[in-house]
């Protein structure tokens, strides 16, 4: 996770270099119909748990996904999977074009995605030896009895497991240990990307922090690019090069990972910082706290403008009639907002209308007048 | 570095809730579960008292024993729990349904399932009213509307004829803190309330129990395993590991002059986000030990780098650092020796110096 690595992976689209970025996300809306009717079932709405987003991970890099529980972010990792079919936009794995692949399309390319589970104690088939919930995706990929075991017993040692629990059961294991369990399972076919959906909410502080450093050096051994799903921004900050902060289905903002920290520019992402309450005391006295008050809308019906209106501090009439475009500042920072905090206004003025913006977005980018200028957050 | 004396408000009359030597233990097929050994505590009008422990350590099972819900055949209890004198171990199942909900009430961590779904929560918190007060069903109703008003869940009147399954999360934790409000209890026990739910919604949540404890004057038991949580709301800490307290003491003599390894071990491995990153987070080695099967002496032996021979045998919880009688701790190390090991810097607190971290 070098320092280069991250300025040139910022920002959305392909990358400045030539490579094509490993994930493609392009305009992505994803649906769910709500019905409703007799015999003859009726869309009387939909849920938009995924509005027009676009971004991209490139290869090796680790891109958080942040935000809170119904913003899409889990919809968002489990359409890149394709595990479910979007509405409408683009997906593109390797550059090849996934968005309306086809189960045998989509066969090879399994091999290289990959997933890890929140629940340890849900995504583990209690009734299946450890070895057998390694072995099955190296069995389903067409390896040798002979191999598979070989391998299993390999995989164990990776992640820090005894060889010899492959004959145990999910439940002779502690949460972390499962963890570990999923993390081999998901490693055994070798893939390229791995889409960890909040792999540490379960576990205890002390045993989060050993599987962050465990996915830590299986990111450096095996060269993977990981999508890193999280509610909060505590966890995402240690494992993550970018970040990308989701509301109510919308890209709010996306910024390489410390300087979310030091200079979030959008008001969402500072209230998120806000609300972490610090493990320090007199820290916690000194500062004081935006306690942003109302709830999420509901995503069957999200507010005009800017989604985050109705709970911002700073919102005005701008914000509730025109959607903000995503604008581009220094190191590939982008933010959806009518008035950026923690930016100069020579940074607003530089400031371009980036590619990722959503096609219902209006044109005008911040201006000085709108702005809060440097305002830093508690 | 000299920590800051009490903070905490120290009430002048005796202990509303006093806990003396409690143990709990349960039956399985894998032998005796020692869940809860020996934990001894008090507990102040008006005082919020933190219990933070990880998986396993007993704390939400001590939670529970003082509201005598983890009676069963196969559990074992030994030890006292009075509350204003009144002895909860072995009270009477009559005696403890009077107390549950009017003395002691309960917040539980997962407001989706701790709320009957196919009752109104009207309903629910009118139904706990007319337990404990006869009061007329109109009155009750009244006093639920305001309740619910005061937790802030907006439109109240309105809600309150409405189901659990049409409240968001956030908002049903609400409710659960109204229902365990609604016979102004002395007592709150509050187990993992902001767990499942996101950090904006726990923010509100955190700034309402800590509004509604200044305007009621109820005591606090807040059963966690997040420190920041901790570090926002208590004024007393009791550490627990494997079944003991392992450390108690104000907020501040915990969080800047911790005293057992695990403790601090415990405060390094936070992920802080307004502090530079680590390039490695630090982590406790190794796993809790299981509870059927604990090492004997100090059970945080086989995790701790600065093991030595005394360890073998039960450190007991008394108080070390002179001057201090309130805070307590279980380690056999001299209190030099552990000021020594354990590297604080300036700003930076608990961090463990054998497990290094590079800011």
């Amino acid at each position: 996770m070098s320092v280069e690595e991250t300025v040139r992976g910022a920002g959305a689209g392909p990358s400045a270099n030539g490579d094509s970025p490993l994930v493609e996300v392009d305009h992505l809306k994803v649906f769910f119909p709500i019905k409703q009717g007799i015999l003859v079932e009726r869309e009387v709405a939909r849920v938009h748990a995924v509005n027009d987003v676009t971004l991209s991970i490139a290869e090796g890099e680790t891109l958080g996904l942040v935000g809170e529980s119904g913003c899409g972010k889990t919809t968002m990792s489990r359409a890149i999977m394709r595990l479910i079919d979007p509405t409408e936009g683009a997906l593109r794995f390797r550059g090849e074009d996934v968005t309306n692949a086809g189960r045998r399309q989509m066969q090879p390319l399994r091999r290289e995605m990959q997933m890890v589970f929140q629940d340890p104690f849900a995504s583990l088939n209690p009734r299946k030896r450890v070895g057998q919930i390694i072995g099955m995706p190296l069995r389903l990929h067409g390896s040798n009895r002979k191999d598979v075991d070989a391998q299993v017993r390999d995989l164990l040692g990776k992640v820090g497991l005894h060889r010899e629990h492959v004959n145990r059961f999910p439940h002779e294991f502690s949460g972390g240990q499962r963890q570990r369990i999923g993390v081999a399972r998901a490693l055994a076919l070798e893939p390229r990307l791995i889409v960890l959906d909040e792999p540490v909410s379960a576990l205890d502080v002390s045993v989060q922090a050993q599987i962050i450093n465990l996915l830590d050096d299986l990111q450096d051994d095996f060269k993977l690019t990981y999508m890193f799903v999280a509610h909060d921004l505590s966890v995402v900050r240690h494992v993550s090069d970018r970040i990308a902060v989701m509301y109510l289905g919308k890209l709010m903002e996306l910024s390489p990972a410390e300087e979310l920290y030091t200079k979030p520019i959008h008001p969402y992402t500072s209230a998120l910082l806000a609300a972490i309450p610090i493990p320090d005391p007199e820290e916690n006295r000194r500062r004081e706290r935006i306690v942003v008050g109302g709830e999420p809308p509901n995503p069957i019906d999200p507010p005009s403008g800017c989604v985050f209106h109705p709970r911002c501090p700073l919102a005005t009439d701008v914000c509730r009639e025109v959607e903000p475009p995503l604008a581009r500042y220094p190191n590939g920072h982008l933010a959806a907002c009518h008035h950026p905090m923690s930016v100069s206004p020579a940074e607003i003025d530089a400031a371009t209308r980036d590619s990722a913006s959503p096609l219902s977005a209006g044109d005008e980018l911040p201006s000085r007048t709108h702005s809060t200028g440097g305002g830093h957050p508690a | 570095m000299s920590a800051p004396e009490p903070a905490a408000p120290t009430p002048s009359d005796a202990a509303l809730l006093d806990v003396d030597e409690l143990r709990v233990s349960f039956a399985t097929e894998e032998g005796v579960v020692q869940a809860v050994d020996g934990v001894t505590f008090e507990l102040r009008a008006g005082e919020v008292l933190a219990v933070v422990g990880e998986s396993g350590s007993g704390k939400s099972v001590t939670a529970m024993t003082l509201m005598g819900l983890t009676r069963s055949p196969n559990a074992r209890f030994e030890g006292a729990a009075r509350y204003k004198g009144t002895e909860l171990i072995g009270a009477s199942e009559d005696e403890l349904r009077r107390i549950r909900g009017a003395e002691i009430a309960m917040i539980f961590q997962d407001p989706m399932t701790s709320l009957n779904p196919v009752q109104r929560i009207g309903e629910q918190i009118v139904e706990q009213i007319q337990e404990h007060e006869g009061v007329p069903d109109q009155q009750a109703r009244e006093r639920t509307v305001e309740l619910l008003d005061r937790v802030g869940i907006p439109r109240a009147r309105e809600r309150v004829d409405n189901y659990p399954f049409e409240f968001s999360g956030g908002m049903r934790q609400r409710v659960m803190i109204a229902l365990a409000l609604s016979c102004s209890p002395s007592v709150l026990i509050a187990d993992e309330p902001t767990t499942a739910l996101d950090v904006t919604i726990q923010a509100q949540i955190l700034h309402r129990i800590r509004e509604l404890r200044e305007e009621t004057g109820a005591a606090v038991i807040l059963v966690t395993h997040d420190l920041g949580v901790v570090a926002d709301i208590a004024d007393r800490i009791a550490v627990m590991y494997a079944g003991r307290i392992v450390e108690q003491g104000t907020l501040d003599q915990i969080f800047y002059d911790p005293q057992h390894p695990y403790t601090w071990g415990l405060l390094g491995s936070i992920t802080r986000v307004d502090k530079p990153r680590p390039e490695r987070l630090p982590a406790i080695p190794g796993l809790p030990p299981s509870l059927a099967d604990r090492p004997e002496g100090c059970h945080f032996r086989p995790r701790c780098p600065y093991e030595f021979a005394e360890c073998s045998k039960v450190p007991p919880l008394e108080a070390r650092v002179g001057g201090r009688s309130a805070h307590l701790d279980r380690c056999w190390l001299s209190v030099e020796e552990k000021r020594d090991q354990r590297e604080i810097r300036p700003g930076e607190i608990g961090l463990s110096a054998a497990e290094g971290t590079a800011a």
